[in-house]
């Protein structure tokens, strides 16, 4: 008898100890603590167009197919990559037929279906909703649901590249049941949805503040077995890249940190040694630019300030910043190679357009702002008329070229901005300088008059990127009907507010196009546009640097993608 | 002229006979003098104070460097020639950054101070001596205590940034946001200390007598109110730069007030701490400014308040 209970509580204990030391329990590497340093402050990309917010949403809401670390498309919600050779793709590129996996549940335990694809598509389509991701839904005629889980997206032209909606973060899937009610001008006031989205991904919103932290625990009805690895996510933000990098390389506190623009000299002290993290490094799309008003920001406009107001963009058309002349001199004053080695080291290069990768579109027309010419800046300057006055500012007519030059609270932008400011003043330029905190800048806020879609002042500076390989999307964010404006909440894409028909006309024939030759030379030629126009002035080609801490296994970065695209799969070394 | 102050506060009079008579005259300032150089610690920071004004602001022209100048090849130096204390990362003269900051800071600390004093005297006295305005005011004051400055500072900047940036450009405009938020968020220890000495001041019997002889009101009020509740005064003012000058500190750490070339103390401060272990005399020395600053006008406080407090003087 005792020998009986002897062999149950050895054989109990046996089973019980392999078990906890089977590694693929949910859950069993208790939380992960991520520091995004510019905190989100909604969890909906939708109404958002900042890269903090995409990244949050990312852990838990997903697209039907996402992008890994070299560009490569990957079937996530979907059961595969519709292409023409498996009938997914019609014969002439005008539709695309999306099966959805079976068997994947919301975080609420009900089934995900073709009509919550449908209705993600008609969210972001309604006018009102001031959606900031609609390019990534443009040239659809209809997005219907051919049974429970297989929809067919309808283009109104061939699209040869039809995997920007509900591809990338950028184009999640939202759930029908919680954002119905949800749709069009009510879109903004739904917070308690937009901060605790129901989502598929491995991880749930416990509780959201905006701007600080995020909470998140473990979905308990995601797909796979055994993931996520951990049982909840501390989605902090706040403090600076500099005290980010610190928290993951210096004291260990952190798992990851995000976006670390750190000057390089203070990165390389805290990696080097005994380090309790690493860095990494990849380039994707990402350039640091200078964006140009081509509105008047001027505070004595009231509601039309910065306001795009149509007619040939003449009829609020910025004081100076319209004159072709000013805006290529600027950008001949600027030596960039400075900026890069000052700022970003080896997380950073040179770069002529606002299109820099993949390697097969970026233009070598551009390349004249490589190398810093005063001499013609001045000579532009002077042959348009623009004379020094006594204080040494050029001025025309009364103008005087006085630039309000704002981007958000970081050492390394606010050393770019002291760069630029000298370097401008040798052309005389006349800069103010302005800072705004990150979360405010981006924040997206619509009553703040400090974001950067509402962008008043006449020069601001941020980085952007595109998720995914095809630049058609991220290349109509300069059309005119994304301009940002007071109709559309501040929600387009282009923060110029350049408005171009030519420009337009390239965008309209390269969502036609189906031929990679053909798109290449246009999407190529569209970024030249902006280049040679001064839309937007180029400076610093990116690369997205992280740091992770030595026992997290998993991250790999994604220039391309959320970084934390594969979150499912990160757990703690033993 | 061998004693050129024992002849200054000695006065020759005429007797009625004709005989001279040597009278040691006390005024009240030459006596709060020697009560005040009785203070070690309160001469220490009047020699310490002077000597940073008179630096940051006699500096700049024997340091005759642009502090915003960048020179790109000379950046995370350590003290050399040119640049005896350093430059930062971009290549800006540490040297020439702290002095120029430093007649910011000042300005600020001293101006926001003087606003604060004006109003928390003009509200402690009316306060104290007038019993009508005594409750609104005191309750005024309460409600003053009661904001938090900081959020009030952001909401303020934020409204007014723009109107003020028109009028009086980008700097200037700034300045005078800044210190008048912070004038106008600090006289409340001033006002309720005046307004307490008041009160029991005009109980005495020399404002009584005041009154008997017909004296108005505003002619007691200066003559023999204000005098008597200097000390408070003094020494709220000299807490109130010190104050100054930290808030104006907090508020280039969250990156916010003058624009980010503009360099203060506190800015500097702030800019530095990332390099604290490439170029630590970045932190070093501004922190050591403001802490400098600040403590030698505390300790200058406190000697005036023993210098000035009739009942201490002297003993």
């Amino acid at each position: 008898m005792r020998k009986q209970i002897l062999f149950w509580v050895s054989l109990f204990a046996t089973i019980s100890m392999a078990g906890s030391a089977w590694a693929a329990d949910r859950g069993r590497d208790g939380e992960l603590k991520l520091l995004y340093w510019q905190a989100p402050s909604t969890m909906m990309p939708y109404l958002s167009g900042g890269t903090k917010e995409l990244e949050a949403s990312s852990i838990v809401i997903e697209p039907l197919a996402r992008y890994d670390n070299d560009g490569k498309m990957w079937p996530w919600l979907a059961e595969e990559i519709p292409t023409v050779e498996n009938g997914g793709v019609s014969n002439d590129f005008t539709s695309i037929t999306w099966k959805i996996k079976k068997n994947i549940k919301w975080s609420d335990g009900s089934d995900l279906t073709s009509e919550d694809v449908v209705f993600t598509y008609e969210y972001c389509t309604h006018p009102d909703t001031g959606c900031t991701q609609s390019n990534y839904y443009n040239d659809i005629v209809s997005v219907e649901a051919l049974d429970s889980h297989t929809i067919r997206i309808n283009f109104t032209v061939a699209k040869p590249f039809p995997y920007s909606a509900f591809v990338g973060y950028n184009a999640p899937i939202l759930q029908k049941a919680q954002f119905e009610n949800c749709v069009g001008a009510k879109a903004q006031e739904c917070t308690e949805e937009n901060f605790h989205p129901i989502g598929t991904g491995p991880f749930k919103v416990v509780d959201f503040k905006p701007n600080d932290v995020v909470v998140l625990e473990a979905n308990s009805n995601y797909r796979e077995e055994g993931k996520p690895a951990f049982s909840g996510v501390l989605f902090k933000g706040g403090g600076d890249a500099a005290s980010a990098a610190r928290a993951v390389l210096e004291t260990g506190e952190m798992h990851y940190a995000w976006n670390l623009q750190v000057e390089p000299e203070i990165l390389n002290k805290m990696a080097e040694g005994d380090s309790k993290g690493t860095i990494i490094a990849g380039f994707g799309t990402a350039v640091e630019r200078l964006m140009v008003n081509f509105t008047n920001p001027d505070a004595a406009l009231g509601e039309d300030r910065a306001e795009y107001l149509g007619g040939n963009n003449n009829r609020n058309a910025h004081p100076f910043l319209s004159d072709y002349a000013v805006r290529r001199a600027l950008s001949l004053a600027i030596d960039r190679q400075i900026l890069v080695d000052a700022g970003y080291g080896f997380a950073g290069k040179i770069s002529c357009n606002v299109l820099p990768a993949p390697a097969i579109y970026a233009s070598t027309a551009n390349d004249e702002c490589k190398t810093q010419n005063v001499d013609e800046a001045n000579r532009l300057l002077d042959e348009a008329g623009w004379a020094r006055g006594s204080d040494g500012v050029r001025e025309k007519d009364g103008v005087r070229i006085s630039i309000l030059y704002q981007t958000s609270t970081n050492s390394v932008r606010q050393g770019t901005q002291a760069f630029i400011k000298e370097m401008w003043k040798a052309i005389g330029v006349e800069t103010e300088l302005r800072n705004i905190d990150a979360s405010v800048f981006f924040g997206g806020d619509i009553g703040s008059p400090d974001t950067y879609q509402k962008f008043y002042a006449d020069i601001e500076m941020y980085t952007n990127t595109f998720s995914g390989t095809d630049p058609e999307a991220y290349m109509n964010s300069w059309t005119c009907k994304e301009v940002a404006r007071r109709s559309n909440n501040w929600g387009g894409n282009n923060m110029p507010r350049y408005c171009n028909p030519d420009y337009d006309a390239l965008a309209t024939q390269m969502s036609k196009t189906a031929n990679l030759d053909e798109r290449i030379r246009l999407a190529k030629s569209m970024n030249d546009m902006l280049m040679q126009d001064y839309a937007m002035i180029p400076l610093i080609h990116r690369g997205g640097v992280s740091a992770y801490s030595n026992d997290l296994m998993g991250p790999v970065g994604n220039e391309w993608d959320s970084e934390l695209w594969n979150i499912a799969d990160w757990h703690i070394h033993k | 002229m061998t004693k050129p102050s024992a002849s200054l506060s000695k006065q020759s009079l005429l007797d009625s006979d004709g005989t001279r008579l040597e009278l040691e005259h006390r005024s009240m300032w030459t006596d709060v003098w020697r009560q005040f150089r009785k203070h070690k610690g309160a001469l220490a920071g009047v020699f310490v104070f002077v000597f940073i004004s008179v630096a940051v602001f006699v500096g700049p022209i024997i340091h005759g460097v642009d502090p915003n100048a960048i020179d790109f090849t000379a950046r995370n130096l350590g003290p050399v020639w040119s640049h005896p204390l350093g430059t930062d990362n971009i290549g800006h003269d540490t040297l020439a950054q702290m002095l120029a900051g430093g007649q910011v800071s000042l300005a600020v600390g001293l101006s926001a101070a003087f606003i604060a004093l004006l109003l928390g005297t003009l509200i402690g006295v009316l306060a104290g001596f007038f019993k009508a305005l005594d409750g609104p005011l005191m309750r005024f004051t309460d409600l003053f205590l009661a904001l938090p400055i900081l959020p009030l500072l952001l909401v303020t900047i934020l409204l007014f940034r723009d109107s003020l940036r028109a009028t009086f450009g980008p700097e200037t405009g700034i300045f005078l946001l800044i210190v008048s938020i912070i004038g106008v968020t600090s006289w409340m220890h001033t006002a309720r200390v005046v307004r307490g000495d008041v009160l029991s001041i005009k109980e005495r019997e020399f404002v009584t007598a005041a009154h008997s002889i017909g004296t108005r009101r505003h002619r007691i009020v200066f003559r023999h109110i204000l005098p008597n509740v200097l000390s408070p005064i003094m020494v709220s003012a000299t807490l109130g730069i010190a104050n100054a000058i930290i808030t104006e500190s907090a508020l280039s750490f969250l990156g916010l007030g003058f624009p980010p070339d503009f360099p203060t103390w506190g800015r500097l401060l702030y800019d530095g701490t990332n390099f604290i272990q490439i170029t630590p005399s970045r932190v070093i020395w501004p922190g050591l400014f403001i802490a400098l600053t600040v403590l030698s006008v505390n300790y200058i406080g406190d000697g005036l308040r023993d210098a000035l407090d009739p009942r201490l003087r002297g003993r």
